[in-house]
């Protein structure tokens, strides 16, 4: 039987890992400033890296490269991609 | 007269566009109903001069930060003739959004997809003439930094100012979100795998979990360094050109005139501007390295890396980005947390970048330490007021973070590496000069010629002395100054340096009737090193200067808030200098 990954929020993935874009739970002006940096549903979101002492995290979403904190990464969840 | 608007998102390259259409003419102005100024400039298109302006640059018109509200009231209150939505290439597929929120029927607009030769790098290509047909406007690729495809922008402008309204897209054009995604996503090719190869192998390393802030800080000392090691030489030729030429050409040409009026002239109004202008140099220097740092994207690494630290302070990544800047000059730095959209952060922000050691304070500092300190421990003295800064800064936070909470969220965007082009350095270097001269200059014959009355006046009052009016002033306040070792004349420098701090110094000689060294030797014999510091201590923390005042005003748009941004540093600085002065008497009495 395949292994069926759970949804997961952002900050969850490793250095590296990629996800998919699932659902953005936060207000609509944060959503429309997210879209805008090309944050959106169905989009790929890679995690190239996290800062030290609980830092930001650095992300890349298209040819875009971003930075957010865990507590607003918290609110975008991702399906984790296998590979 | 015509009027085209430049719109688009932060990090499109924008304002070098603007440069590159405007050169170096381009004016500050103020625009009724607006809270900022706007750059714009007159420009030359096909037969016709219209004018440019330039917008903030902004993610999306329906969120409320104040450089998009800027843009909003804008677009409400002034009538544009043509919209010029500048955007990314290589970015295109997320920006193309705020098209959709900017371009409708009647209005006439170009679409500019700038950083062409970023986009082809990353392999993209993009198919114009038929994104053009698909969203029923011009769109010019362009890479604004090389200067290629500005001859096709400057075409499609006259002609599209020339039709008119004509010009403008259709109500047949569908310009809603999923339209515009289907128009990208036929004309734009995106590689499955684009990225900016260089930036991950810098950021690896600079981004380096602990190599990352050593760096960082090694960095700034490094440029810092370079800053003083170019720049204080030929502020000393400078320095010692203008009292060359007072003593050779001034001083025998103003002889013949009254004492009064040459005194006002020479030891006023010539001392003070030469002041100032011998300093040009430094800040000349400071800028444009604080321009490159800024262009080739460093500066939101660092708000990367001290994000975290800053965090517990109820400040984010973009507040020390500020407290860097406002080392150079704290009002660009106030007039840069428009970008925050919270409240809290952004008067929380602005209540710590005026405790930056700006330039004009440096200059103060680095004469005080010249004069009482062994050259050995010099660098010593300044970078303990450097560390100084930054707790002040760091205390006033943790302080008054209750009071401005931080709802902001943190999300920035982390642009490739980019080295700007000469032109780049010196235009932008350029503007930040001419600002800084404008401010500068108004405040400093105002100043001087103030200092100087005071320390002249009333007529037979020895100049300088305890009966003048500024002698007056001072004995009133020495009461609460001399418990910190600050006597009555250097009281009298501290009240114009609220002014501004280039006044200080100048203010200084005008008060000793002395320049550069004999000033230095006199004041070594009137002040020891313990009352020296502490007067540095006091200049640091206290009220930066009436810009920055005026600048907190107009930002802040409260007054409660001015009056807490004057009075609180004030009473910090009283009491660290208080705190040093008293401790230190007990040890070197």
């Amino acid at each position: 039987m395949m292994k069926t990954a759970h949804p997961h929020t952002l900050d969850a993935l490793r250095p590296g890992e990629s996800g998919t874009i699932l659902a953005l739970h936060t207000t609509a002006d944060l959503r429309h400033r997210l879209a805008a940096l090309g944050l959106r549903v169905g989009k790929r979101v890679r995690l190239l890296r996290r800062g030290r002492f609980a830092g930001p995290l650095h992300i890349r979403v298209g040819t875009t490269d971003l930075m957010l904190r865990v507590t607003d990464a918290c609110c975008i969840q991702v399906q984790r991609a296998h590979g | 007269m015509k009027r085209v608007a430049l719109i688009g998102m932060p990090n499109t390259g924008k304002s070098t566009l603007f440069n590159r259409l405007t050169g170096a003419h381009a004016k500050v102005g103020n625009w009724p109903g607006l809270t900022v100024e706007l750059l714009s400039a007159k420009i030359l298109l096909g037969n016709e001069i219209v004018e440019l302006v330039d917008l903030p640059g902004i993610y999306d018109l329906r969120a409320q930060s104040a450089d998009e509200a800027v843009v909003t009231t804008f677009l409400a209150q002034y009538r544009i003739d043509l919209a010029l939505v500048v955007l990314n290439a290589s970015q295109v597929e997320r920006q193309i959004t705020l098209l959709g929120q900017i371009a409708r029927p009647g209005l006439p607009s170009i679409l500019v997809l700038n950083m062409a030769d970023e986009a082809a790098a990353l392999g993209i290509s993009i198919d114009r003439d038929r994104l053009s047909a698909d969203l029923g406007m011009p769109v010019c690729l362009l890479s604004a930094k090389y200067g290629q495809g500005i001859e096709q922008l400057h075409a499609s402008l006259a002609a599209a100012l020339r039709k008119g309204a004509g010009a403008a897209p259709t109500e047949a054009t569908a310009l809603d979100e999923p339209s515009l995604d289907a128009a990208i996503k036929a004309s734009v090719q995106i590689p499955a795998h684009a990225s900016h190869a260089l930036t991950e192998k810098i950021d690896r390393v600079l981004l380096h979990p602990w190599l990352g802030v050593p760096l960082f800080f090694g960095v700034m000392f490094l440029l810092f360094q370079a800053v003083f090691f170019v720049g204080k030489p030929i502020q000393d030729a400078m320095a010692w050109g203008l009292t060359a030429f007072r003593t050779a050409v001034l001083d025998p040409a103003f002889a013949g005139l009254p004492a009064v009026l040459s005194g006002l002239l020479l030891d006023g109004i010539y001392n003070g501007l030469g002041t100032v202008a011998s300093f040009v140099p430094l800040i000349i220097l400071f800028f444009l390295c604080m321009a490159i740092v800024e262009d080739t994207g460093y500066l939101s690494r660092a708000a990367f890396l001290m994000d975290a630290l800053m965090s517990r302070f109820g400040l984010d990544g973009r507040s020390f980005v500020m407290i860097l800047m406002g080392f150079g000059c704290n009002v660009p730095a106030l007039m840069g947390t428009r970008v925050m959209r919270s409240r809290g952060l952004r008067l929380l922000t602005m209540l710590v970048i005026p405790l930056s050691l700006c330039s004009a304070r440096l200059q103060v500092f680095l004469f005080f330490i010249a004069a009482l300190f062994p050259a050995a421990i010099a660098p010593v003295v300044l970078f303990s007021l450097y560390l100084m800064s930054i707790a002040s800064a760091m205390l006033t936070s943790l302080l008054f973070k209750p009071r401005f909470v931080n709802s902001d969220p943190f999300v920035l965007e982390v642009p490739p590496y980019r080295f700007p082009t000469l032109r780049q350095m010196l235009l932008s270097g350029w503007r930040e000069v001419g600002h800084f001269l404008r401010r500068a200059t108004r405040f400093i014959v105002a100043g001087v010629v103030l200092v100087w009355l005071l320390t002249n006046f009333p007529a037979g009052a020895a100049p300088g002395s305890a009966e003048t009016w500024a002698g007056q002033i001072g004995s009133f306040l020495n009461p609460v100054l001399s418990p910190l070792g600050i006597d009555p004349k250097l009281t009298i420098a501290l009240i114009f340096g609220f002014v501004a701090k280039e006044i200080v110094i100048g203010s200084l000689a005008v008060i000793y009737a002395q320049q550069g060294g004999e000033l230095m030797t006199t004041m070594a014999h009137q002040i020891d090193w313990v009352q020296a510091y502490s007067f540095m201590l006091f200049s640091l923390i206290y009220t930066p200067c009436l810009s920055t005042i005026a600048t907190i005003r107009t930002e802040s748009h409260s007054r409660g808030f001015s009056v807490l941004a004057v009075v609180w540093p004030l009473a910090l600085a009283w009491i660290t200098s208080f705190a040093f002065y008293q401790t230190a008497r007990l040890y070197w009495p």
